[in-house]
């Protein structure tokens, strides 16, 4: 099931980084072929792969370059999004630290494909060495002519943001501006970065583009689900063996990459609970991870794929806990420019921590759940529903484990009455 | 141009029009916190939301364009539903300190509480908490708790004045409204920020604590300040006359005009009535002998005054009318010249300081109705005037409103004018250096104590009405004028302003056909080529 290593077939390689090795292993040689290509071929082969987006929404990668208006005549833009956020996953930061050129080599053959001539690849600001790694290689493809020629490449740092891993906070952030995510319509494709078109892919889902060009969308595909193709690299973490990033088929089943291939659970050896894709993705219980890890298996379980990363908690963690460290992290994160998510983020972490902290009331679960469900669907952009995943799930799957707080909160409640309302 | 439905109303607007602005059409209002039809669009309040037929989920309306054929409904049990939790989403983290706030009975989280609202509240946790009474600038103050973020004095400051003082800082529910390192908020346009704030989070210094929005009656007027004539509201506090140190006027606020200020004023504009209640203002008629002076009645006064003008030659008189008078004054000081044969007339004096100007809407032109004067042919040489008094020629001065000696003359050469003038008469509502040199003062009424036209730079004529009663004994002018004229010997005088107006457009070609009710609210331009 785990099948070839195409991301990571190089990975294990003294110096997989450097311009040399890449092209012993076959670097660029794509790019030469792409150059022969028609862009609208490369588009439709890029269709026919199945390739879809591996940043968190799963978008089908071809069509949305299609989405390029015709007879635009100014600028268009290429924007990689290697702001790398998502909690419980590092699998971007690998593919800029050890395989750069496959990135650059991508971006060459989608920006023919969408007839851009500037690309910016956007690095998380923590993110230190992958930066350094990938600027080395940027200077070595401008050095052995593969950039510079028609197409050139802006590398940009993020000053530590979650909201600018959201792709018009990106843009925003690119522009120079805060990184709030704009008001859609008009769509990036239409009009993003300097008011340009613009096709804001992920560091992995272009590191593909590559093998699609060289082996064809058909090969892409067959390695994948009927709906997705080929591979993508799954961070586990969490209370398994041996965590770490693990390449994969999309059809491979949670259950397979939590036993097979990250050695199992460890803690108290029992499975609680799985977050299958970052932290934005809503819980799967030990019952639940006989599902197939593509966007549409896991989106019909209910969850979702997101940036595959896994989250394997046993049962000796506290459910209540783990919520109360997710609504944090989006109390914190969030822009604060949408209503809904700028207020409810922090009242929802507040009456979580509350409930873990041993004050909690028996009407706050129920409270919980309706401010998520009120505010989902109500913002400018995804990260509220991000939020959203966490609230709902945790609290219904595990609701005993909270009210069991609750009722030991109720027994101290005699002595210490509650706050009153306001 | 886009037929939609909205509310089951079928209305046809202009392509590019968002559906806040066709629902306005259409009767129908959409409640919205961050949209301001002066700014770009931030749709970050998420309180416009209405259901587009054919769309999955409520969709914000101030983002959304109409479309032909669009069906949109804005009462549906899904968007009332999702407007009642947006409401709880704002207030969550607001102080709800209403009884101490300036903005309650305006404020918009009262108003949408009140009509989509109405929710049990269920925040039980603290609040977060912000920095309070911060001066932004010499008139701005800022409570940060009470801001709801809606964004619109950021966008103000970016996109109308385009100085970008302000910024939102931080994230999250702990984001706050503030200014940039080492900036104040003080364009000269930045009270605007206090009438687009839809809450209480930006308060006006010169307003705030002096009296409760609902004690205060709003009337239609025009700004005085410069010749852009910026429409505006006067807010006057008559029923709390023991608040605010007895000011009447309570605050100014620019009114919306397509044609000429749109939705602004500036801030010397909107801060430049303290005249109208000050201690210079004239409440009689008063009269000096050497250097006694003495109130005197409106009878006394008037007979003096048409006592001299019919005893001198035309020639000895000679007449500084101001920029400052309505249409309808120098209409009916021109039937007083007429009357008398004067001819050594003019309005233009020029001022100590050259006034600032800007390419929005400050003028340097600091007066509201030179255009009207030049329209109504009173463009004479002042300065000849004054030169002809020194030479003894002039025997009588009267001056209207100016204070010839702080204006941009030789201050002596002034003074030996109003020394030889056997009788200086002063008309105007202030006292000044000027009319303390004068043998009869008439009180005239200040601009919110009456009604009237001015003529702005760009030709509009405008109607500004009556606010307050006068102070005092103090008269419109062009009821003054009246007065002067009747004991003149001149039988049918027009009794108002209105009346006045008649017979100026009767009588001035630029005028022609206007009235009060074609000038409106808006105002109308003068047929310019008449001049």
């Amino acid at each position: 099931m785990t099948g070839e290593r195409i991301l990571m077939r190089n990975f294990d390689r003294p110096d997989s980084h450097s311009l040399a090795v890449y092209r012993e292993t076959g670097g660029y040689t794509a790019w030469e072929k792409a150059q022969g290509m028609e862009p609208a071929a490369i588009t439709e082969e890029v269709k026919a792969s199945n390739l879809r987006g591996l940043g968190g929404a799963g978008f089908p990668t071809g069509t949305k370059w299609s989405f390029i208006p015709k007879g635009h005549t100014g600028p268009v833009y290429l924007v990689i999004n290697a702001d790398e956020g998502e909690p419980g996953t590092f699998k971007d930061r690998y593919l800029l630290e050890r395989d750069p050129h496959a990135l650059i080599e991508g971006m060459l053959i989608a920006a023919r494909a969408i007839r851009s001539a500037t690309g910016f690849v956007y690095v998380r600001g923590e993110y230190v060495e992958p930066w350094r790694r990938f600027g080395a290689a940027v200077r070595e493809a401008y050095e052995a002519g593969y950039l510079g020629q028609g197409f050139d490449v802006v590398v940009h740092r993020g000053a530590g943001a979650y909201i600018c891993g959201e792709e018009t906070g990106l843009i925003s952030s690119l522009e120079g501006k805060k990184g709030w995510p704009k008001v859609k319509p008009p769509f990036p494709a239409v009009r993003g970065a300097f008011g340009m078109p613009t096709i804001v892919n992920n560091v992995e889902t272009i590191s593909h583009v590559p093998h699609i060009v060289n082996r064809g969308g058909a090969w892409f595909a067959s390695l994948g689900t009927r709906t997705q193709g080929g591979t993508r690299m799954f961070s586990v973490s969490g209370r398994v063996a041996r965590p770490g990033v693990y390449e994969a088929s999309v059809a491979i089943t949670l259950r397979q990459l939590i036993y097979d291939l990250a050695g199992g659970v460890t803690g108290n050896g029992r499975l609680k609970g799985v977050v299958p894709g970052g932290s934005s993705a809503p819980i799967l219980r030990a019952d639940e991870i006989d599902v197939p890890m593509d966007v549409d298996g896991l989106r019909n379980a209910g969850t979702m794929a997101g940036s595959a990363g896994v989250v394997v908690m046993d049962e000796t963690v506290s459910i209540p806990e783990a919520l109360m460290v997710v609504a944090r992290f989006y109390a914190h994160e969030s822009c604060g420019q949408c209503t809904p998510c700028r207020e409810s983020t922090g009242w929802i972490y507040r009456m979580v921590h509350r409930i873990v902290e041993g004050h909690g009331r028996k009407e706050d679960l129920d409270t919980i759940l309706d401010v998520a469900r009120r505010g989902a669907g109500t913002t400018i952009c995804a990260f509220y529903d991000g939020a959203v995943g966490p609230y709902i799930s945790y609290i219904e799957k595990f609701r005993d484990e909270f009210e069991e707080l609750i009722d030991g909160a109720g027994t101290r409640a005699v002595a210490t009455p509650a706050p009153a309302a306001g | 141009m886009p037929k939609l439905t909205i509310d089951g109303k079928e209305i046809e607007v202009p392509a590019g029009t968002n559906l806040i602005e066709a629902a306005r059409q259409a009767g129908v209002e959409i409640p919205h916190y961050c949209y301001h039809p002066g700014l770009s669009i931030a749709g970050q309040c998420r309180l416009c939301m209405v259901d587009i037929e054919k769309t999955p989920r409520p969709t914000i309306a101030c983002n959304a364009q109409a479309a032909d054929g669009m069906v949109v409904w804005t009462e549906t049990d899904r968007v009332k539903e999702t407007r009642r939790s947006v409401m709880e989403f704002h207030l969550i983290n607001h102080p709800l300190d209403c009884p101490v706030c300036d903005q309650a009975g305006e404020c918009w989280l009262q108003i949408y509480y009140m009509r989509h609202g109405l929710y049990e509240p269920r925040m039980t946790d603290e609040k977060v908490h912000k920095p309070k009474a911060v001066p932004l600038g010499p008139h701005v103050m800022l409570d940060a708790e009470r801001c709801i973020l809606c964004s619109r004095c950021v966008r103000f400051c970016d996109e109308i004045t385009r100085t970008g003082e302000l910024g939102i800082m931080n994230r999250g529910d702990h984001s706050e409204i503030g200014l940039f390192p080492g900036r104040e908020l003080a364009n000269r346009y930045s009270a605007n920020v206090v009438d687009i704030c839809p809450v209480g989070a930006l308060t006006d210094r010169d307003f705030r604590f002096q009296v409760r929005v609902w004690y205060l009656d709003s009337t239609k007027s025009i700004c005085p300040g410069c010749a852009r004539g910026c429409n505006i509201e006067v807010h006057t506090n008559r029923r709390r006359p023991h608040h605010a140190e007895g000011r009447r006027v309570a605050r100014l606020k620019p009114r919306y005009n397509a044609d000429v200020n749109r939705w602004w004023i500036c801030d010397a504009g909107r801060y430049g009535y303290g005249a109208v209640d000050d201690k210079s203002r004239l409440r009689a008629p008063s009269r000096r002998e050497g250097e006694a002076v003495a109130d005197a009645t409106w009878e006394e006064a008037l007979a003096a005054v048409a006592g001299t003008l019919g005893r001198l030659e035309p020639d000895e008189v000679g007449v500084i009318a101001s920029p400052r008078m309505a249409n309808e004054d120098l209409f009916a000081l021109r039937r007083v010249l007429e009357r008398r044969g004067i001819r050594r007339v003019g309005f233009r004096v020029p001022p100590r300081e050259p006034g600032d100007e800007d390419a929005f809407l400050i003028r340097a032109d600091k007066s509201p109705n030179a255009l009207g004067a030049a329209l109504l042919g009173l463009d004479g040489d002042v300065a000849a005037v004054l030169a002809a008094a020194r030479a003894r020629q002039v025997k009588c001065l009267w001056i209207f409103d100016h204070d010839l000696l702080a204006a941009g003359w030789d201050e002596a050469e002034v003074d030996r004018a109003l020394r030889a003038a056997e009788t200086v008469i002063f008309t105007g509502a202030n006292a000044n250096a000027t009319s303390e040199r004068a043998h009869w003062v008439l009180p005239a009424a200040a601009w919110v104590e009456r009604e009237g036209t001015w003529t702005n730079c760009e030709g509009r004529v405008q109607r500004f009405r009556q606010a307050l009663e006068p102070l005092g004994q103090a008269l419109p002018t062009s009821d003054i004028l009246g007065r002067v004229l009747a004991a003149l010997g001149v039988a049918a005088v027009p009794p108002r302003a209105e009346r006045w107006f008649r017979d100026l457009a009767a009588a001035v070609p630029a005028f022609a056909g206007l009235s009060y009710p074609s000038i409106g609210d808006a105002g109308q331009p003068a047929a310019r080529g008449a001049a």
